[in-house]
């Protein structure tokens, strides 16, 4: 969808989050000259057309207590990871899966998924889950757990763009 | 975190959960049996404690015309910390982990402008002398990134 010049402020806006008063839209119009009423329109057409993905808490994981993260990897045929990263998203615990281009010979593998945990031993317990499936039979695999987190922010996209037009 | 907190963390990370309204956390505090006020004090603290990073709205980069990729790098332990601060001085660099593998280093690189994402790669592999393999996304199965607490 298009992002308009006014969009892309009203994004810059509330990157950092939404205002926590009662009236955050309110708020946000008198700070972009907008009225309260187009503020929320806006918000909602953002919404609708999947510019904003979600609206509410991001929360930092690992200070929550998630801290056996693991990204689980595979090398599935190409004709085949359409239906394995179809299988993998319907299990509750990955919380993300991506087909991502394989960077050979360092890196075979093309299916990635994250999965959240608080204990190793449940997260591998996960993971073994996930291997028995059929179309994972036999696919080379690997398990990276995450050690450290150096850098942990929501990216931020609409800042530079935005002071760029405005 | 009490038990309240914890109520809020695990409703309001989903996506249907608050309203887009005049008096939104008025509305989430209902339907939480919470007071407007409670509910904005325990969120404000939350977000400085830094239990929330933030909150306020996740984007799609490339519905906004920007780019993001996954990158990682093979980097000798007795440079783990300079090199990691040469990766997260780039703006771009939106997470950093250090990974159990012989590529021990997966970094997010988010831009705004799809163009930028290539430049940057390239600057952290001149900077730090090592091989930066860029694995972009060609696919997404699934992203419902909700933990309970």
């Amino acid at each position: 969808m298009p992002v308009s010049v006014t969009d892309r402020r009203l994004l810059t806006a509330i990157e950092d989050g939404l205002p926590l008063v009662p009236e955050p839209y309110a708020e946000l119009g008198r700070r972009l000259g907008l009225s309260e009423a187009e503020v929320i329109a806006r918000l909602q057409g953002l919404i609708a057309g999947g510019v904003i993905k979600r609206f509410g808490m991001v929360v930092r994981h690992r200070d929550l207590g998630y801290t056996a993260n693991a990204m689980a990897v595979w090398d599935v045929p190409d004709d085949r990871v359409g239906a394995a990263g179809r299988r993998l998203a319907e299990f509750p615990f990955v919380t993300l899966c991506y087909r991502r281009r394989r960077q050979p010979p360092v890196w075979p593998y093309n299916l990635f998924c994250m999965i959240h945990g608080t204990d190793r031993r449940v997260v591998c317990d996960q993971i073994a889950q996930i291997n028995s499936e059929p179309e994972l039979a036999h696919c080379p695999h690997a398990v990276l757990f995450s050690r450290r987190a150096f850098k942990q922010r929501g990216a931020r996209y609409s800042v530079r763009e935005a002071k760029e037009t405005a | 975190m009490d038990d309240i907190d914890r109520r809020i963390v695990n409703a309001l990370q989903d996506p249907d959960a608050f309203p887009v309204s005049e008096r939104p956390y008025a509305e989430a505090a209902r339907a939480l049996g919470l007071e407007e006020a409670d509910l904005i004090a325990r969120l404000r603290r939350m977000c400085a404690d830094g239990l929330l990073s933030r909150f306020g709205p996740l984007f799609d980069a490339e519905r906004l015309g920007g780019a993001v990729t996954l990158a990682a790098m093979s980097v000798p332990e007795d440079r783990f910390e300079v090199v990691a601060d040469l990766v997260n001085a780039h703006p771009e660099v939106a997470h950093n982990y250090a990974r159990d593998h012989p590529l021990n280093m997966w970094f997010v690189v988010a831009a705004a402008d799809p163009e930028r994402v290539r430049p940057v790669l390239d600057a952290i592999a001149q900077e730090t002398g090592l091989s930066v393999h860029d694995m972009p996304k060609l696919e997404e199965f699934y992203i419902g990134l909700r933990l309970a607490v």
